[in-house]
């Protein structure tokens, strides 16, 4: 075993209150910040199903000859906002408003002349479901001759913008808070540690130690102490998900957990931060003595 | 080996100055005690030494190193050609004596299949080869302290500075301290050892090096005639 990671083990060892003190510290301050990130998780999750419901649908004029429309479809097939493309008769609305609108059964019932005209509608590309990209797709829809008219739920896509812009920026903003409180929580953590190996440090530079080497041992110390810490956040976090999920069964049925990269991300942040944490409190500590 | 040329060290601008003025040169194989009250620059010139602290002016000159001018970077070269002992001895109390005196070895980076003959040689050097594994608390402080002299010995250093070494120590293992820094300055190393036992000094026979307020008042170098 080379003399970094002797150190670094040894050290474990010797200050165990310490280290399992910044352990914890860690995995605390990582955990919250895991929480809030499983929070926007599935807040995006859910702004996302929403979203899939943007659909941009143009009404075509009646007695359209069929080959115009189909060969319109192929062009408005590889527009590049468009995921796909349906033609529905006038006879298929009729049908899904009769089975979709209840409450109008009977009007539809009595009808001698349908009044619904056939129909385009475009469902988007995840990247372009808002009200700009909407807009534009209805724009170039309006091009078509046999286009009547084109609908695409306007008020409530740009609502559906606000809340997305509101959520992205206070996700943002809290995230950066709680990424930055942990920062400080596990620097002050780490000077600790620092501090209390003070003289061994005082006698690794008077026996000749190079600033690096004395550095070594604290670097991957930081670093082993930031994976813990961070696989205990994800253990605490995926206890919290459970039990939650468990108490809440209809609500929790939607929501999702981490997934491997995003577990991976939070194990990252740990280790980076403990790495981090000991260059800067080392390296204050070295210049001073 | 050392050479001081007109030295200065303040700390803080306004205060009066640690040292002023201090001039000496120490040759190869001398030993040189150091003395003088509390306050009286002593520890400020052995910091100089070792490069803990810079001189406002003046040149400091240690085994071939300016320290006035040294890089940080160079800074642990010159550690490395130096041994240091103090009064608290600085010992790691987790670890044995070996393993203290071997870690001076290590972070220097020995090859590890060298260090434990190193180590054993230098333990037996100091008379503690029977105390390799025991750890400082189940040592006297004289035994402390030759494990201490051990860990500055080990990387065999051509100059020792030590800094009131047997200040902690019973007249018995001052003695034997002492006798231990003889020895190693009879194998060929430079020794400076600060002190304020004027007893020892005086019953040396070495060469003495005085200061008072700052300044070097007396260097028997000098002057043969005792200023005591």
């Amino acid at each position: 075993m080379n003399l970094v990671t002797r150190e670094a083990l040894l050290s474990f060892h010797r200050t165990r209150t310490l280290s399992v003190l910044s352990v914890t510290t860690i995995a605390f301050a990582l955990f919250v910040t895991g929480l809030f990130g499983l929070v926007a998780l599935n807040l995006r999750s859910a702004l996302r199903q929403v979203a899939e419901r943007v659909q941009v649908v143009a009404f075509v004029k009646r007695e359209t000859p069929s080959q115009q429309i189909s060969a319109a479809m192929s062009d408005i097939a590889v527009f590049p906002e468009v995921l796909d493309v349906q033609y529905v008769s006038e006879t298929q609305a009729l049908e899904r408003a009769q089975r979709e609108l209840t409450e109008f059964q009977e009007v539809y019932k009595g009808l001698e002349v349908n009044p619904l005209p056939p129909s385009i509608e475009l469902t988007l590309k995840p990247a372009f479901r808002d009200g700009k990209h909407a807009a534009v797709v209805a724009e170039r829809l309006h091009g078509f001759e046999f286009v009547d008219e084109v609908k695409y739920g306007q008020d409530w896509v740009q609502r559906l913008d606000s809340l997305r812009d509101i959520a992205g920026l206070i996700g943002l903003a809290i995230g950066f808070a709680f990424a930055l409180v942990s920062i400080v929580i596990i620097g002050v953590t780490i000077r600790m540690t620092v501090l209390q190996r003070a003289r061994e440090i005082e006698i690794m530079r008077l026996v000749g130690a190079t600033d690096w080497f004395i550095r070594g041992p604290f670097l991957l110390e930081g670093a082993i102490k930031g994976l813990l810490g961070g696989a205990v956040a994800v253990i605490l976090c995926a206890a919290v998900f459970g039990a939650f999920r468990a108490q809440r069964m209809g609500l929790g049925v939607g929501l999702r957990f981490f997934g491997v990269g995003e577990a991976l991300v939070l194990l990252v942040f740990g280790v980076l931060l403990g790495f981090g944490g000991s260059l800067v409190s080392v390296g204050r500590h070295l210049r001073r003595v | 080996m050392i050479r001081f040329t007109k030295v200065s060290k303040q700390y803080t601008t306004g205060t009066d100055a640690a040292l002023e003025d201090v001039s000496f040169h120490i040759g190869r194989a001398e030993f040189a005690f150091l003395t003088g009250h509390s306050g009286a620059g002593k520890t400020t010139l052995l910091k100089l030494m070792y490069a803990a602290e810079r001189p406002t002016s003046g040149d400091v000159r240690v085994s071939g190193f300016a320290t006035a001018t040294l890089g940080r970077d160079e800074v642990p070269r010159l550690r490395r050609r130096l041994g240091i002992v103090f009064q608290d001895f600085r010992l790691l109390e987790d670890r044995t004596a070996a393993e203290n005196v071997a870690f001076a070895l290590e972070v220097t980076g020995a090859r590890a299949d060298v260090i434990p003959a190193r180590v054993a040689r230098v333990l037996d050097q100091v008379g503690l080869a029977m105390k390799a594994d025991a750890f400082p608390r189940e040592l006297s402080g004289g035994e402390q302290q030759r494990v201490a002299i051990a860990r500055a010995l080990v990387n065999e250093p051509p100059v020792l500075l030590a800094d009131e070494p047997t200040g902690n120590l019973d007249e018995r293992a001052t003695r034997g301290v002492f006798q231990l820094l003889c020895d190693i300055n009879a194998a060929g190393t430079v020794v400076v050892m600060a002190t304020h036992d004027l007893d020892l000094v005086r019953h040396a026979g070495k060469r003495t090096l005085e200061m008072r307020d700052g300044r070097m008042v007396f260097d028997s170098a000098d002057d043969a005639t005792e200023s005591w």
